[in-house]
């Protein structure tokens, strides 16, 4: 044992969609990453770019079209759903909505509890209660609300809710799904530092999916950007707002807010025109052709493939390795 | 300078099963001709509240309980629902937060843009009508317009639904123009492209905006001038600069510090406001503030603070400001002192 295999490794996965007229979405296109262990990969991209389809099929709530997913180096993809459940129990996922993703008509002890349930973890209701308290104390809830209903509960303190169940049986992958885009920002930062803190706890590996890009570079130690269901420029944290490569990724950061009056006042805007094109049919050659300011010949016909442009540094753009 | 818009001790309730929710307690500003304003809080501060007040959209059991909403100096509080339909659209305009649900999926969107011109202006022919919208889809950049005016809602996309929208409020040349987070079910990028619609529309026609959103970020962008709401009511008021360089209100301050910025040192901590929004069946009897507030003192928890005012145009209720209040400690006093 020289190397530990990363908690979570993703080859070619795609994920298509069959819709009517014999048409298909291509949500996921031969997309692949690993996450190493206690670190945090975010994943960003404007809405329809295939982020959240890419978690959903990892976690195998949708069946992946092709490709591995191998979860601490074992392949996961090809298993049915009864060999599955081992492994479901190393990876959770926290979902974006807080109001949606958890039962009205069970008590918030019952949601938690639920997937201790599931894997038999618990062999008697006092262990089961235990486990359930303890777990709303670290998510910073108490004992009484745990007779209560998610209704009777704000939206920051259902998240907590999501997280402590999430949590409770100490997955090795937790899947973030837009955790906090529901939230005030007062709240957000609140929810920001409890999965930071858990992650150095319990050694965590996220797969933090937001389009908050800030709130993403603030929590992740690399980024992947998607577009049209590919990713398109991967790198370390930093290096993606310091040194972004891909045309995307440039129009993508600038049309960020920024919180400061006078650099918002001050700096030319570039942003990006248009909107997403369909990924029923999209667009040949490089997806990102049809909005991007430097499209050429070769873009329109040929699709560029991800490669390292620095080290550590994955772009998939023409322009980057003609220059 | 012209007020448009003059809003004095506004009070709105909703009469509940379970208590009268007091949603905004006492608001009082002004929106001056051509100037951008944002008001900034969180969900159930009564930003949203207050803006439906100023249309009188108030769903089901909303009252306003008191106050007065004075648009280019005429009464609109008490007046009968046939008299605001004449105002609405024509001197005050909305645009809702998600703009999926605020089109009728069942008409075109030529049609829907079309009705407003004709509400206000029934002598306008068909053909004239169809040449405005047309006009206004130009104008908020909707491509191939005349070939758009058939189209359905769900052939648009949410950034273009939006632009519907814009044209829609823009018909009449408002005078005001309320937009309720009108970004916020977007992406970035297309939040971005309709920012600088708004900027530009602006410019172009000098009317007002009222821009109520969560997003500091969104408000350095667009605004010039910024409220902070917070439990019901205007915790801070300031212009854009004042705001994010010298807060005077712990809450500002917090809202601050809870966002991350592009440089922000990955190793710290965001500092976020412990604790949730208060109640607003039984808003607390102080400074609604105080129970999240890390420098709050007997006073802030008993009595609710004035409005002081601290410089031009910049005012804050917060009771660190009182001559009486301690210097030791106190983040406000400190800063106020260090100023020119």
């Amino acid at each position: 044992m020289n190397r530990q295999p990363p908690v979570l490794q993703v080859e070619g996965l795609t994920k298509h969609f069959p819709v009517s007229g014999h048409k298909v979405v291509h949500a996921v296109d031969d997309v692949s990453f690993s996450v190493s262990r206690g670190k945090t990969l975010g994943l960003v991209g404007e809405s329809g770019c295939g982020k959240s389809s890419c978690a959903r099929t990892i976690i195998r709530i949708y069946e992946p079209t092709a490709g591995r997913i191998l979860l601490d180096g074992e392949e996961i993809s090809t298993l049915n759903q009864k060999q599955l459940l081992p492994y479901r129990k190393k990876m959770q996922m926290i979902f974006q909505d807080p109001y949606a993703s958890l039962n009205a008509r069970m008590t918030v002890h019952d949601i938690i509890a639920e997937p201790l349930r599931a894997h038999r973890v618990c062999s008697s209701r006092q262990e089961e209660n235990e486990m359930v308290s303890d777990m709303l104390a670290r998510v910073g809830l108490n004992k009484e609300h745990a007779n209560r209903y998610a209704h009777e509960f704000s939206g920051g303190q259902r998240q907590r809710v999501g997280i402590a169940r999430a949590l409770i049986l100490k997955p090795e992958l937790v899947i973030c799904d837009e955790p906090i885009s529901a939230l005030d920002v007062s709240i957000q930062a609140q929810v920001v530092n409890m999965l930071r803190h858990f992650q150095e706890e319990l050694a965590l590996t996220y797969l933090f999916i937001a389009h908050d890009l800030s709130m993403v570079r603030y929590v992740s130690d690399d980024v992947g950007v998607m577009y049209l269901g590919q990713l398109v420029e991967k790198c370390e944290a930093d290096e993606i707002y310091r040194h972004p490569l891909h045309p995307y990724t440039v129009g993508l950061l600038s049309s960020i807010p920024v919180p400061n009056p006078r650099m918002a006042k001050a700096r030319e805007k570039s942003g990006l025109e248009g909107d997403l094109p369909s990924p029923i049919d999209p667009p040949a050659g490089c997806r990102f052709h049809t909005r991007c300011p430097y499209a050429t010949e070769q873009c329109r016909q040929e699709m560029p493939q991800l490669k390292e442009a620095s080290s550590g540094h994955f772009v998939a753009c023409h322009r980057i390795f003609n220059r | 300078m012209e007020h448009i818009l003059e809003v004095q001790d506004l009070h709105t309730s909703f009469l509940t099963s379970s208590g009268e929710v007091k949603a905004v307690r006492g608001v009082s500003f002004t929106v001056e001709k051509g100037e951008s304003i944002g008001i900034v809080g969180e969900s159930g501060s009564g930003k949203s509240v207050t803006s439906l007040s100023v249309m009188q959209l108030l769903a089901g059991t909303g009252r306003i309980v008191g106050g007065s909403v004075k648009l280019n100096g005429r009464e609109l509080v008490g007046l009968s629902a046939k008299e605001m339909r004449t105002i609405r659209g024509k001197e005050v305009a909305m645009i809702f937060q998600d703009p999926m649900t605020s089109l009728n999926p069942l008409i075109p969107v030529g049609e829907q843009v079309g009705e407003m011109l004709w509400s206000h202006d029934k002598a306008l022919s068909k053909a004239e009508r169809e040449a405005r919208v047309v006009d206004l889809f130009q104008m908020v950049r909707i491509p191939e317009a005349d070939k758009r005016l058939k189209s359905f809602p769900h052939e648009f996309s949410g950034g273009m639904r939006q632009r519907v929208m814009i044209a829609m409020a823009l018909a009449c040349k408002p005078d005001l123009l309320i937009a309720d987070e009108p970004t916020t079910a977007l992406d970035v990028s297309i939040q971005d492209q309709i920012l600088k619609l708004m900027r530009s529309v602006q410019k172009e026609m000098g009317m007002s905006i009222m821009f109520i959103t969560h997003d500091l970020g969104v408000v350095a962008e667009l605004c010039s001038r910024v409220l902070v709401m917070y439990g019901g009511l205007i915790m801070e008021e300031a212009n854009i600069f004042d705001i994010f360089e010298q807060p005077l209100h712990p809450y500002t301050m917090g809202l601050i510090a809870s966002i991350p910025d592009l440089n922000q040192d990955k190793k710290k901590r965001l500092q976020p406001i412990i604790g949730s929004p208060p109640d607003m069946i039984h808003p607390p009897a102080g400074c609604p503030f105080a129970p999240r507030c890390p420098y709050a003192c007997r006073i802030c928890l008993e009595e609710l603070p004035p409005v002081f005012r601290a410089g031009e145009g910049h005012s804050s209720r917060c009771w660190l400001l009182d001559e009486d209040a301690p210097s030791t400690g106190n983040p406000l006093k400190n800063r106020k002192e260090g100023q020119p």
